[in-house]
Parts: C-alpha cells; sequence; structure tokens
C-alpha cells in the first residue's frame, strides 16, 4: 500500500527533495552574494562609507585605466604561480614515497599530512614569525654562531608570504598527487619493466604522465587558493608584498569604497574562475584518459 | 642438443615463513606450451613471478636460454609478460603500447613500424594502431597485450590467467588464438591458469601444482587419464576415487574388490599383495552403461541408476553398486537415456583405472613421471 502512494526511489521530486538543501544554500550563500557583489559594482561612490544606487561606469573605469591595480593582479598571479609550482615539486616526493612505501602503517603517513589541519590555519602562519623574526630562530642562531653581525630581513618580504603559502598549501598538494597515484594499476609499471625499463625509465613512461592529473588539480588548488589568500599576506609580508585579496579588503575596510572593493573582488573572481574553467576543459580530457586504466 | 628454453632447478620461494613453492624442478624445451595449473594460493603465479623477476628466489636456480637469471633484473630478462588485466598503458595509442618493448631495445624507428604491424596482424587488429587502449574491447586489449608482449621476440612468454577476465565465449575464442599465434612463432610459454579445462585444450605439457609443490607433469592425456596422485584426480576432471582391497593377483592382474564380490581387473603395480588397501581412480567417461544383461561379462558388473542428467550429445549417471558411494559415468547418449532406478550393467575399462596408494595418494606404478618436458 505504500508503494501506491510513496515515492519510488527514481522519482524525480526525491531527487529535487535531497538535493534541495544544498541547492538552497548555493543560492543563498554563493549566487546571490556574487550577483549582489555585481551589482555593486555599478553603484556610484560618492564619499567613504556612502554610496548610491546610480548606473555609472567609474569603478570599472578606474580598475581599468589605473595600472596601479594592474600591478596587484600580476603579482597576485606570480606569488600563486610561484607557490604553486614549489608545492608541486616539493610535494611530489612526499606523495610518492607515500604510495611506494612498503611500510605497514601507511595510513600513519597520510594521517600525518592533516594533523597541521588540526591547528588553527592563522596560529600556523603566525608560527613562522618566531622562526623568521629578527629575534626569529634562524636570526638568533645565526648570530649565535656569529655568521651575521645583524639579524637578516627574512619576515615582511615576498618571501615569507610564499613559504607561509606553501607551508599551508603542501598538504592539500601531497594529497592531490597521492590520491592519483593510487589510481595507478600496478601492474602498468612492472609491464613496462618486463619490456626493457629501468625502474627510472618505468617512472617516466608509466608513473609520471598517469600522476599528471593529481599533479594538475593539486595546482590548480594551489594556485587559487593562494592567489586568493588574505591572511598569509597580511600576518607575513610587508606592506609591499600586499596581495589582491588585501587590496580588497583595504579597499572595502580602509577607504569604505564599496563599489569599487566589489568591482575588485569580482575581477578576482573572474580571473579565479576563468582558470577552473581552463583547467576542467583540459583536465577533463585527461581525467577520461585516467579512467581508462581501470 | 639444445639447452632448455627455461630452467629450474630445486627452486624455493619464502615469503617470511611463509614458503610459496618448494623444490620446483622443471625444464621446458624450445617452443613448448606449457601450463602451470593449480588452485589459486598453490604457488603457480609465484612461479611465474619467479621467471619474470618480480619475487627473489630463497634458493635453487632458474636459467633462461641456458643462463642463470637469478641476478639479473627484470627489465634485462627478455620475458613477454601477459596480464590478467592487460596492463596495456592507457595513456598510450596501440601503436606505443606495442612498439614499446622495441623501443627499449633500440629498435629503429622503421624497423619499429614494420614489426608493430605485423604483430597487430598476427592479433588480428591491423586497424587499430591509433586508437587508444580505452577504445577497444576486452579481448580486443587482451590481444593487444600479447602482441606488445611477443613483438620483440622474447625468450619466453609469461602469461598469469589471461583469460579469466574475459566472458565465456571470448574466452574460448582466445584459447584458440593464443595457441595458434604460439604455435606461428615458435615461441615458447608458460600459461597460468586454474581453469582446467584452459589447460588440457591449450597446453603440450601440464604441470599441476598443490601447495607449492608440483604434483604431476605431463601431457593433458597423461594428467587427465593416469594421475599420478589423489590431488590431480580430482582437480583435473571429476574422478570416480573408490576404495578398495585387493581380491586376488594373477599374471600380473590384480583383481581390485571395489563392494563385495565387485571386482576390477587393474595391470598389478609391482609389491602389489593380496589384501593390500588401494585407491582405485576411474574417469566417468571409461565406465560404460549397458543392458543389464551383459552383467557377467569381463570387467563389468551390475548397478542400478540413482540419477541421470540429460547434457546434450552426453549424459551423467550417477550408479550405485552396492559400495559405499556412488559412482559417476558420462556416457554419450546413443540411442536412448537410461532411466532413474533402471536396473543397468557398468563395463570397465582396465586401460582407464589408475590405482593410487591410499596413505599417500600416489600412484601405485612401475613408471614414475620424469620431471621434463622435452622438444618436439
Amino acid at each position: 500500500m505504500t508503494a501506491a502512494t510513496g515515492w519510488s526511489i527514481n522519482d524525480r521530486r526525491l531527487a529535487w527533495a535531497l538535493a534541495a538543501p544544498t541547492v538552497i544554500l548555493i543560492i543563498l550563500l554563493m549566487i546571490v552574494p556574487i550577483v549582489v557583489m555585481a551589482a555593486y559594482t555599478f553603484f556610484t561612490f560618492v564619499t567613504a562609507g556612502v554610496e548610491e544606487a546610480t548606473f555609472t561606469l567609474a569603478n570599472w573605469q578606474e580598475f581599468l585605466a589605473d595600472s596601479y591595480y594592474h600591478g596587484f593582479l600580476f603579482k597576485t598571479v606570480r606569488v600563486g604561480l610561484v607557490t604553486a609550482i614549489i608545492c608541486a615539486l616539493v610535494g611530489y616526493f612526499p606523495a610518492y614515497y607515500i604510495w611506494a612505501t612498503d611500510f605497514r602503517h601507511k595510513w600513519l603517513l597520510l594521517l600525518l599530512l592533516i594533523v597541521p589541519f588540526w591547528i588553527s590555519f592563522t596560529i600556523r602562519t603566525f608560527s613562522w614569525i618566531h622562526i623568521l623574526g629578527e629575534q626569529g630562530l634562524i636570526n638568533a642562531t645565526l648570530l649565535q654562531l656569529g655568521l651575521i653581525t645583524e639579524p637578516l630581513r627574512l619576515l615582511y618580504t615576498e618571501a615569507a608570504v610564499i613559504m607561509g603559502l606553501v607551508h599551508f598549501l603542501l598538504p592539500y598538494m601531497i594529497l592531490n598527487v597521492y590520491v592519483s597515484l593510487e589510481g595507478i594499476d600496478r601492474s602498468l609499471i612492472l609491464a613496462a619493466r618486463s619490456m626493457g625499463c629501468t625502474s627510472a625509465q618505468a617512472f617516466r613512461e608509466v608513473t609520471l604522465p598517469l600522476s599528471l592529473p593529481g599533479l594538475a588539480a593539486g595546482l590548480l588548488l594551489c594556485f587559487v587558493l593562494a592567489a586568493g589568500s588574505y591572511v598569509t599576506p597580511q600576518l607575513l609580508g610587508g606592506p609591499r608584498d600586499a596581495l589582491f585579496g588585501n587590496l580588497i579588503y583595504d579597499t572595502i575596510m580602509g577607504q569604505l569604497n564599496w563599489p569599487l572593493g566589489a568591482t575588485l573582488s569580482i575581477v578576482l573572481f573572474l580571473l579565479l574562475g576563468f582558470v577552473a574553467v581552463a583547467y576542467s576543459r583540459y583536465m577533463g580530457l585527461s581525467q577520461i584518459m585516467k579512467g581508462m586504466g581501470a | 642438443m639444445d639447452s632448455p628454453a627455461v630452467e629450474f632447478q630445486d627452486v624455493d620461494v619464502d615469503y617470511g615463513t611463509f614458503s610459496a613453492v618448494k623444490a620446483f624442478s622443471l625444464s621446458i624445451g624450445k617452443g613448448r606450451f606449457v601450463t602451470l595449473l593449480g588452485p589459486s594460493g598453490c604457488g603457480k603465479t609465484t612461479v611465474l613471478r619467479a621467471i619474470a623477476g618480480l619475487v627473489t628466489i630463497s634458493a635453487g636456480s632458474i636459467t633462461i636460454g641456458g643462463k642463470r637469471v637469478d641476478q639479473v633484473p627484470i627489465y634485462k630478462r627478455n620475458i613477454g609478460l601477459v596480464f590478467q588485466n592487460y596492463a596495456l598503458f592507457p595513456h598510450k595509442s596501440v601503436f606505443d603500447n606495442v612498439a614499446f618493448g622495441l623501443k627499449y631495445r633500440n629498435v629503429p624507428k622503421p624497423e619499429i613500424a614494420r614489426r608493430v604491424g605485423r604483430a597487430l596482424e598476427m592479433v588480428r587488429l591491423p586497424g587499430s594502431q591509433k586508437k587508444l587502449p580505452h577504445q577497444l574491447s576486452g579481448g580486443q586489449q587482451q590481444r593487444i597485450a600479447l602482441a606488445r608482449a611477443i613483438v620483440f621476440e622474447p625468450e619466453v612468454l609469461l602469461m598469469d590467467e589471461p583469460l579469466s577476465a574475459l566472458d565465456a565465449n571470448m574466452r574460448e575464442e582466445m584459447r584458440g588464438e593464443i595457441k595458434k599465434i604460439q604455435k606461428e612463432t615458435g615461441i615458447t610459454a608458460i600459461f597460468v591458469t586454474h581453469d582446467q579445462e584452459e589447460a588440457l585444450a591449450m597446453s603440450d605439457q601440464i604441470v599441476v601444482m598443490n601447495a607449492g609443490r608440483i604434483e604431476q607433469i605431463g601431457t593433458p592425456s597423461q594428467v587427465y587419464e593416469q594421475p599420478d596422485t589423489s590431488f590431480v584426480a580430482n582437480f583435473i576432471g571429476k574422478a570416480n576415487i573408490v576404495a578398495g582391497t585387493v581380491a586376488s593377483i594373477a599374471q600380473d592382474m590384480a583383481a581390485i574388490s571395489i563392494a563385495g564380490d565387485r571386482t576390477v581387473g587393474v595391470a598389478a603395480p609391482d609389491g602389489l599383495k593380496p589384501g593390500d588397501a588401494v585407491k582405485l581412480v576411474m574417469r566417468p567417461q571409461r565406465l560404460r552403461i549397458t543392458a543389464e544383461t551383459d552383467a557377467g561379462a569381463p570387467n563389468s558388473f551390475p548397478g542400478r541408476v540413482v540419477s541421470a542428467a540429460y547434457l546434450g550429445g552426453n549424459a551423467a549417471y550417477e550408479i550405485d553398486v552396492g559400495g559405499p558411494s556412488v559412482l559417476r559415468a558420462v556416457n554419450p547418449i546413443a540411442g536412448r537415456l537410461w532411466p532413474e532406478g533402471a536396473d543397468i550393467s557398468v563395463v570397465f575399462d582396465p586401460q582407464g583405472c589408475v590405482l593410487l596408494d591410499p596413505v599417500s595418494g600416489r600412484k601405485l606404478s612401475q613408471g614414475a613421471a620424469a620431471g621434463t618436458v622435452p622438444s618436439p
């Protein structure tokens, strides 16, 4: 009798009902704010904290005309790229090791990757001050050893910002690469070896190309998170090391120029969105190629 | 005389304290098709992996083409490997997959193209060079894997259950295809399977393994008709294994009583005495069922059909002959199917019976199986 009135598992209404909470959340918390933000870019700025709902292109003109903003954009992209590439270069090896090891407690190694997430990201970023600062670990040690006579400027530099970002993002890279390595059928490597490859050649022919989708996913994630970062440059960078996120913060919270702040936000959103779409276009193909191995 | 293509001498493989393969000795002649057959965990795959260099042997020696390979790394062993799951490189085209082994043997490019083309023709997929593996069916992928393994003319082709991922029809087709290609190329092939039908259909020689040891080495008909051990008799085909006692011996023929006065005459092995307990192995195909009136003829006695199963060309019967267990017989259906409950007469073929020691389960006979698979 329930069968006559109840919903079947294939019922479209059931699908909508199950998806509804997520759909509503995404609409309310993502789409609506972005639309509001996009609308704000056409508002007229009157004075600090005051804007008028009259249509203007002045905010966009200001962004497009002023190279000050472009410089920030380029720097943000550069820092994001450098961070992502360092993460890839440094992160591939631990991922490979965790995948390849005979160690019986692999889960422990994976757990160690996640442990940093148990500590607040802000606190982890702050901890660099004690390492890189004027009286920090490095300077104190070098002074003590007499290798330098005055403290090096390590903190509040772009290098410190990149260091902090790499520290924050490396686990994402390692996990992404690990997952794609884990998806490789190991008999492929044996096949390559049996046909005359040394283990280094088998790595180049099989393991590396088949792990590229994970590496690319890690690069995307690290780039987007680094380019969108705000806390790390704020804490570890000097005034010249501010990234686009800091610029937006300053425009909105410092100058109280909401329309321009909204414009800058939408610019960053479009930039990172474009990168993500370009990635999924390209990696869509690679993912299919990877799926074939199964 | 040619040295054997592959030779094992007293090979042990231990994993920690577990002994996967024990005292494995086998000599395989050039161009032979040898199957390692046994249940899972019997060590057959370990033997294959030992030839390939994927596992380290703990004792003994392995030679390929007369050269010891114990210390030779896998990539220098010149072996072709075919895996159960094909293991084609998913990111490389069919051409690049097949060309792989040639590339690492520094074969010049035009020669590579020629040989890849020829190998693909051999597996009947000549137009597939540019395709990616996922665009091919399972059977086609396995053919590409076969082409890839033979294209560089390895000393030995190793196949690890290559057919078990295929569906039943494709499996039978590939059986014939692999065998044909192996003959054409004259390559020495070692084939691992747990499927006795595959082993019987394809092999020149079958090595039956159990618990890390060789149970029997022989041609398909030898292991089927003349099993050395009760394990072989049970694993290959369904055999009747009946307990009996030696009633009398006369002129090298022993009369074995399997139930009361029901006796079977079998060639007597050396040292058999009246009163000895034995196990009698009889293939169901070697038991012929005839009309009741034939009872009393040599090597026959009466029985009753307990069950009859129609199998198309054949019928499978279970027959009660008064002993503790029923006998299975498979006969061609010539005119009639004996119904359940029919009183019939069972005729034995004395040539088709094997006597086993009831304790050790090993064959009681004069002719011991040699551990050698000779060249043709």
